[in-house]
């Protein structure tokens, strides 16, 4: 006679009608599958934990956020934000559906240069960017977005030197009714910062100045503040037309869409409180269309949005390494991974799916990665049903920030995995091993021998 | 361990104690368990009855029992 099946005896106490900082159950089916491909099979062949990248995930989403656009605005173009996840093949997925590169640093630059991109479709951002990486971009005709003006008086002397002619924008910071306000980068706009540094660019005549950039928060929950801060672009580029006779071609808005994680503390779920594509292309497409432009003379829209782009198509699995009870009574689930490899998890409050059948029976608790660290919490609160040893969990929308945030810390840093149009899994990354650390360490000769 | 006389249990698996007027709830294994020891089966009859029908592992099922078993005298439905 075939066994039944074994859950972990539970006896919950009931409090109706009162609130709790767990929340309500918010499981009701397991992820057994992740685009067709099940989970266990992956972790069976990739090990535990395993990062998954979803590449239907990725362009749909891409293709959802280019539509809303265009839809409202006729020249639209992405860039992609290589902080957010700088995997080659992610990378890649992108570039296929017509993304730029948007990078911050000269590793990422040329990281883009390497993926194939060409020179004159990178944005070169961020305010660490050394002699060498400017020459490099001057050389391939980048877009360099000016943020400070050590940086600006540093870029006119490089064009002196190699006399060449760089394309430019400067990053201009402003008020949007949002606080804190993002004022480290870039120039000020309401105390004629920005003006200042428009008139030097313009008037020493050695650059191209060929756009305005911004780039004003991060998980705005508010699409108006991108309003506000296409109308004040706008016209700044209205007013350095009237006064220099001078075209700016492009503005760029940078990042900072919200992806629909749900912050900590948040009362609503994030696929609540965070707008959609439409209502940022609403709000910033409006404002730019009741800008003073003729139809033929507006500008190109560059957004650099990635966390939304890329947070749904990644998954994390993982394993159940034991459970305990704590002193309050409540349970405690640790699991294989940890805040090293999901930094996320010191924000957002991850949905995390059991990957096998279970009851409707749950227990309140909280969730803690493996690291022999106090602060290793995935989850503080979470309603689960009984996991035991060996079962398996989903974290879902991991895909940004973890994959190039991630530390190796204690644990290495383990595969990553796309599965693609095809449900075909390809090993995009490979996990990190002793040899891997160790080939870049030196030993003194002196420390190689010791009595114990 | 026994389960306190004055504990109500539904079918469902309602639990309430009318000393401390709480309530609680169970899943069927729970149920099940709380059964055999209103029976006053001993630990080594409920393990024997549970591995004989579930696709669970002893040390499993140990580890499980006795984090049950202080759950429900913490929660004062079981005594010892």
């Amino acid at each position: 006679m075939e066994k039944l099946r074994y859950e972990r005896p539970v006896v919950k106490k009931l409090n109706t009608g009162m609130m709790n900082k767990f929340g309500t159950r918010t499981e009701y089916n397991p992820v057994t599958h992740i685009d067709g491909v099940a989970v266990k099979e992956l972790i069976g062949k990739y090990g535990s934990p395993l990062f998954v990248i979803s590449e239907r995930t990725i362009r749909q989403t891409y293709q959802d956020c280019k539509r809303a656009f265009t839809n409202r605005y006729p020249r639209v173009q992405m860039a992609w934000s290589y902080k957010t996840n700088y995997i080659n093949a992610v990378c890649n997925v992108f570039h296929q559906e017509g993304s730029w590169a948007e990078v911050v640093s000269g590793f990422e630059y040329n990281k883009a240069l390497q993926n194939g991109v060409p020179g004159n479709k990178i944005i070169f951002n961020g305010p660490d960017k050394t002699d060498k990486d400017l020459l490099l971009a001057i050389e391939h005709n980048s877009l360099i977005h000016i943020d400070h003006l050590d940086e600006l008086y540093r870029l006119m002397e490089i064009t002196k030197e190699v006399n060449k002619r760089p394309r430019v924008a400067i990053r201009v910071n402003m008020d949007t009714g949002v606080y804190p306000m993002w004022d480290r980068f870039g120039f000020n706009y309401e105390t004629g910062q920005a003006w200042d540094a428009i008139n030097k660019i313009i008037l020493n005549d050695q650059m191209d100045l060929v756009g305005l950039h911004c780039h004003i928060g991060t998980f705005m929950l508010t699409a108006n503040a991108y309003a506000i801060a296409a109308s004040k672009l706008a016209d700044l580029a209205y007013h350095i037309h009237a006064k220099f006779n001078k075209k700016i071609t492009y503005i760029d808005l940078g990042g900072g869409f919200a992806s629909k994680n749900t912050l900590r503390g948040s009362y609503l779920q994030g696929n609540v409180s965070s707008p959609s594509f439409d209502d940022y292309a609403e709000a910033i497409c409006s404002a730019l269309l009741n800008a003073e432009y003729s139809k033929q003379e507006l500008p190109l829209l560059i957004l650099e949005t990635g966390r939304a782009l890329i947070d749904d198509a990644g998954s994390l699995c993982g394993t159940v390494l034991a459970n305990k009870r704590l002193s309050d009574g409540r349970r405690a689930t640790i699991m294989d991974f940890g805040v090293n490899i999901l930094f996320t998890s010191f924000w957002y409050e991850h949905k995390l799916s059991p990957a096998q059948e279970f009851s409707h029976y749950t227990e309140d608790g909280v969730v803690y990665g493996p690291l022999c660290m106090n602060i290793d919490v995935i989850r503080e609160s979470i309603t689960l049903p009984p996991m035991k040893k060996g079962d398996n969990v989903v974290v879902h929308s991991v895909g940004a920030y973890n994959m190039t945030q991630w530390m190796q810390f204690i644990a290495m840093r383990p595969n990553v995995v796309m599965i693609d149009m095809d449900s075909k899994v390809h090993l995009i990354r490979n996990k990190e091993t002793l040899e891997y650390i160790n080939n870049i360490e030196e030993m003194p000769g002196y420390l190689k021998e010791f009595k114990i | 361990m026994k389960i306190k006389k004055n504990i109500a249990i539904s079918e469902s698996g309602f639990i309430f104690n009318p000393t401390t007027g709480d309530s609680f709830s169970t899943n069927p294994i729970g149920f099940e368990i709380i059964h055999l020891l209103r029976e006053e089966k001993d630990k080594e009859a409920i393990k024997q009855s549970i591995l004989s029908r579930y696709a669970v592992d002893e040390s499993t099922f140990e580890k499980d029992f006795y984090d049950f078993s202080t759950l429900l005298q913490n929660s004062q439905i079981a005594e010892d």
